[in-house]
């Protein structure tokens, strides 16, 4: 049995551990209440948007358009999201395992890293990361996301890579978030909104559709990235509230074991030395 | 018929929040085929915009407002504008403004090929576009 200054020395560095833990969790809540609030408004735009650009296709029909047509370029181009900082739980892991545990090959991958956990994984893994935008995740901008397209749009408008898509975590609720991994281009829109869309089909295009498509598909794209980077810097937070939370609450349960064990050894020091100076006592007589 | 029938929907959205939402009797705006003004009824219409001022008129008041780049879709009872970055003219720093500009001027007469000059002179209308309402 450990003795009572290992128990007592354990306990409380595990204590120090849990108030480290739980102002982590308190600093990630009140981030967690910021980022969501901040995800919260940016979804008009998207909805917006989506429909905008489902009522265009279904207007047009089938367009022989680049951005719309699959290519013959074998690569692909991921953009992933992850966090800049750790103990977030399983968050980082669960993005990066939406690139290893598919079929996608090493050698056709180019890898666009935003935060630094994504981009030393697959920098160690020997992927081929093009770009990295790091910096970005703390407080991303509409200007940031818009960077990002165009470098990697440049890339597939001239035939370098045949489709972009995007790894990241969908902030359902601030205990769900999902690791979703998405095409970007060539768009890939759901037949069912095109199709009800149709309906409703009497808009008119100032320029003429195609001319419109090419300005408004790359608009698209940037704000599906910021809406990703927004949703993904809010999962991180709730992750990490998440991580902070049960590492909290283990501290808790580990010092309260610890408690218990070290009562036991104290007590059981006592009898063993009443019981030493009984029969010590007894000898004399 | 009542006098609201003047009236339309009117919501401005950008990526950070809901610009404006509510009625409007009447919207002008610069798009790429030029200075437009739109009232209710018109026919259904997706169109492009440039920086411009965007002036908003309700019940007896005007508002305007600085808007780059986007997109605005039209229909009859409701107009939806998508602006990537849009501004109320309290919200502009013309100093800031004043500088861009000088800057974009700069890298348009620099004629060195490294430079995008589509951007430079996005650049440099989104400024003038800022100052012209500040200075309001």
């Amino acid at each position: 049995m450990a003795s009572m200054r290992d128990i007592k020395r354990r306990r409380g560095s595990i204590a120090s551990t849990q108030q480290i833990t739980n102002a982590m969790k308190l600093v990630s809540t009140v981030k967690l209440q910021k980022t969501k609030a901040r995800a919260e408004r940016s979804k008009p735009y998207f909805d917006k948007m989506y429909a905008t650009v489902t009522s265009m296709l279904a207007k047009s029909g089938p367009l022989d358009h680049p951005y719309l047509k699959p290519q013959k370029s074998q690569k692909k181009a991921v953009i992933v999201i992850t966090s800049n900082r750790g103990l977030a739980g399983g968050y980082n892991n669960n993005v990066i395992k939406l690139i290893t545990g598919s079929d996608m090959k090493k050698e056709d991958l180019l890898i666009y890293t935003v935060g630094n956990k994504g981009r030393e994984f697959f920098q160690h893994r020997g992927y081929t990361v093009a770009a990295d935008y790091s910096e970005v995740i703390e407080n991303p901008m509409f200007s940031d996301a818009k960077e990002i397209c165009d470098e990697v749009l440049a890339k597939y408008v001239a035939g370098e890579i045949g489709e972009i898509c995007l790894a990241y975590t969908y902030f359902r609720n601030t205990v769900v978030h999902e690791p979703t991994f998405l095409q970007l281009l060539p768009v890939d829109i759901d037949e069912a909104d095109v199709e009800a869309a149709r309906d409703n089909s009497l808009m008119n295009y100032e320029p003429a559709e195609d001319e419109a498509l090419e300005v408004i598909i790359p608009k698209y794209m940037t704000s599906i990235l910021y809406g990703a980077l927004v949703e993904a810097l809010a999962s991180e937070n709730g992750a990490r509230m998440q991580a902070m939370d049960s590492a909290t609450s283990n501290a808790q349960e580990m010092i309260d074991n610890l408690t218990l064990q070290y009562n036991r050894a104290r007590q059981g020091s006592i009898t063993q030395e009443l019981t030493e100076i009984i029969a010590g006592a007894n000898a004399i007589q | 018929m009542a006098d609201d029938s003047r009236f339309f929907d009117l919501e401005i959205i950008t990526p950070d929040r809901v610009f404006w939402s509510g009625k409007a009797s009447m919207l002008e705006l610069n798009t790429t085929e030029g200075q437009v003004g739109i009232y209710k009824r018109h026919i259904p219409m997706t169109m492009i915009l440039e920086p411009g001022i965007v002036t908003i008129h309700l019940e007896g008041e005007n508002k305007e407002a600085a808007v780059h780049t986007g997109f605005i879709e039209i229909l009859p009872d409701k107009i939806t504008m998508m602006a990537e970055v849009a501004e109320w003219p309290d919200e502009i720093d013309l100093n800031r403004a004043r500088e861009a500009e000088q800057r974009a001027e700069r890298r348009l007469q620099a004629h060195d090929p490294r430079i995008d000059l589509s951007r430079a002179e996005l650049a440099l209308k989104k400024a003038m576009v800022r100052q012209q309402l500040a200075k309001k």
